[in-house]
């Protein structure tokens, strides 16, 4: 899978201005001249030729006649494709939400009260976020067997259906949103609460009035940051919703394995990736208002 | 008193079942690696090539039947496991070598150049890291069957066409780490160097270089990681190379086979391993790092990567 990852934002060079100097220590910019060939050929090239082959029609099995045809895309608008992307777009936000509601609390913990086992607890998120990604929807898939103990002795059967797919979205994507929360957590400045609290606020007051609001965006950050992939999400309901519960990716992955239609295909996934822009646009606004907050 | 406690422990209680729930099955997964299969299965093993049993003919292995360590020798002798990690391993190391020369080198121009001269190539990173990877794979397979069509050399679908895949994603990831680092570090060292008379490559090679080195080393392994265990990108470029998510995917797919956990478990170990190793290493030189470092970025910074 595709783990999108957060960098830590530049920490801004707090270099005092310094008059009179010569001289910069300055890198030749056409060092980046080899990632940028690349990423052009490569990256833009396959994206271009997505949207020619989604403009593309086709004519026979696996044959394609170049052109501009919408018809592909009208084809995406039908309902039952409409009804995938709604259903990927749902469960992303619940699984972002859900993973919000798990996974802040552990980081708020981790924050505030560890201070020897930090770092171990730290490296407990780490394990399963350096892990195989598959290695762990697999174990997930042990463990929600209709054969396994949680479905003979707890009658929790939940494989192949929604149910499963979400407990997986939480599961795989749980490391992913408590490292950065955490990060901001731990920045934060803890004296506030207590100051909050030496006048009078009770601890619920003190967080809503100042934990929450200094972190908001970092949490809004870590949300988006595992609400992106789970839309693009192809591995985890292909296992655990065992072809029964598709989201787009798999629609879109079926159009070039078993369905060989490449031109819907693409628009499909052409798509899939209007649908992500918007998100990322939110995400962008939310990035600088972090970085401008400092929080 | 009391008023602190009590929240505290109610975090505690609910940190600790999300550990649980973390880890569980990772730990279950371990655990029936060493399971027995179920008595009513035995006959079928008899004189059997234990890999080539279907899920069906083991039976159940997801209730405990009684302690074998039997099948990590038949993960070890399947003809697929082995071999796939191996050309894993290989397309990996590659593909972590080239997005790490690739990133340091962008990293190193882009970090002091204005942000409004570096927006575009910006623009384009972030592109590379959030467009969903069944997208990219979809896109990057008719592009290598275009391209073996119409550019002579190009080579088919197989080992070398995932490592061109995995390299975009890679060099991006690689980039930022090191960009993040280098940015963090400022440049009064590298001044110093200059105003000693060190000329640009030896100040790079003796000055930046090294206080570079602990995101270039995370960077590396991280690229090495992603690549290792990408699935979706190889499963639509790969040909007919089988890479070890391929061949675990099958087996996932397939059913549940306790070779198939015991060799998930050696693969689990080793990670870890790995990570208490890199953790260590990245410990003693930060331990190590130089004066004019506003602060160096341990583990914490550069391996979990917030």
């Amino acid at each position: 899978m595709k783990k999108a990852v957060k960098v830590e934002p530049e920490p801004r060079t707090a270099a005092p201005a310094r008059r009179g100097r010569s001289f910069k220590p300055r890198y030749p910019a056409w060092l980046v001249m080899p990632s940028l060939v690349y990423i052009i050929i490569f990256f833009l090239g396959a994206m271009a030729i997505l949207v020619a082959f989604s403009l593309a029609t086709q004519v026979g099995f696996g044959q394609i006649s170049f052109g501009v045809s919408f018809a592909n895309y009208r084809e995406v608008l039908d309902p039952l494709y409409l009804s995938i992307f709604a259903r990927t777009m749902v469960m992303a936000f619940l699984g972002a939400a859900l993973t919000c509601a798990v996974g802040y609390p552990v980081a708020y913990w981790m924050a505030r009260y560890l201070t020897t086992y930090k770092m171990l607890a730290l490296l407990l998120i780490m394990v399963p976020f350096w892990t195989s990604f598959l290695i762990r929807t697999y174990a997930l898939k042990i463990i929600l067997d209709p054969g396994g103990y949680l479905a003979t002795y707890a009658g929790i059967d939940i494989m192949y259906t929604k149910y499963a797919v979400g407990v997986g979205l939480v599961y795989n994507y749980l490391p992913l949103f408590i490292l950065p929360v955490f990060a901001t957590l731990e920045r934060m400045d803890w004296t506030l609460v207590e100051a909050a609290n030496d006048l009078g606020a009770p601890p619920l007051r003190a967080f809503r009035q100042i934990t929450l609001p200094l972190t908001l965006p970092g949490v809004v950050t870590g949300a988006l940051l595992v609400l992106i992939p789970m839309t693009g999400e192809y591995i985890i309901p292909n296992i655990l919703g065992g072809g029964k519960f598709e989201f787009v990716g798999n629609l879109i992955g079926d159009q070039f394995n078993a369905a060989q239609n490449q031109p819907f295909g693409s628009a499909l996934a052409i798509s899939l990736m209007v649908v992500l822009s918007a998100l990322v646009a939110i995400y962008i606004i939310f990035a600088g208002k972090e970085e401008r907050f400092g929080a | 008193m009391h008023r602190i406690l009590k929240p505290k422990l109610l975090f505690t209680v609910w940190a600790m079942i999300t550990f649980v729930f973390l880890f569980l099955p990772i730990f279950v997964m371990v655990v029936f690696a060493f399971n027995r299969p179920s008595l009513a299965s035995a006959p079928n093993f008899d004189g059997s090539n234990m890999s080539s049993l279907s899920p069906a003919q083991i039976g159940d292995v997801t209730l405990w039947n009684g302690f074998t360590h039997g099948w990590f020798s038949v993960a070890l002798h399947n003809p697929l496991y082995l071999p796939a990690i191996i050309k894993s391993a290989e397309i990996a190391l590659l593909a972590a070598t080239i997005a790490t020369a690739l990133g340091l080198c962008a990293a190193l121009a882009l970090a002091r150049m204005k942000r409004r001269r570096r927006a575009p190539f910006d623009v384009l990173v972030y592109l590379t890291l959030v467009v969903p990877e069944i997208v990219l794979a979809v896109g990057l397979l008719i592009f290598f069957v275009q391209a073996r069509t119409y550019v002579p050399g190009f080579p088919e679908l197989g080992a070398g066409t995932i490592l061109l895949g995995q390299v975009i994603f890679d060099a991006s990831l690689a980039m930022l780490i090191i960009r993040a680092r280098f940015v963090g570090m400022g440049d009064s060292l590298e001044e110093a160097s200059y105003d000693l008379g060190a000329r640009p490559l030896s100040t790079f090679r003796q000055v930046t270089l090294p206080r570079l080195m602990p995101a270039v080393v995370a960077a590396f392994l991280l690229s090495f990681t992603f690549s290792f265990d990408d699935y979706v990108v190889p499963a639509f470029t790969n040909g007919t190379t089988n890479t070890w998510p391929i061949v675990l995917y099958s087996a996932v797919r397939f059913g549940i086979t306790p070779s198939v956990n015991a060799m998930a478990t050696m693969m689990f170990a080793l990670n870890v391993l790995l990570l208490v190793v890199t953790a260590l290493i990245l410990r003693r030189s930060r331990a190590r790092v130089g004066p004019g470092q506003e602060e160096a970025k341990g583990l914490g910074g550069a391996m979990g990567l917030g």
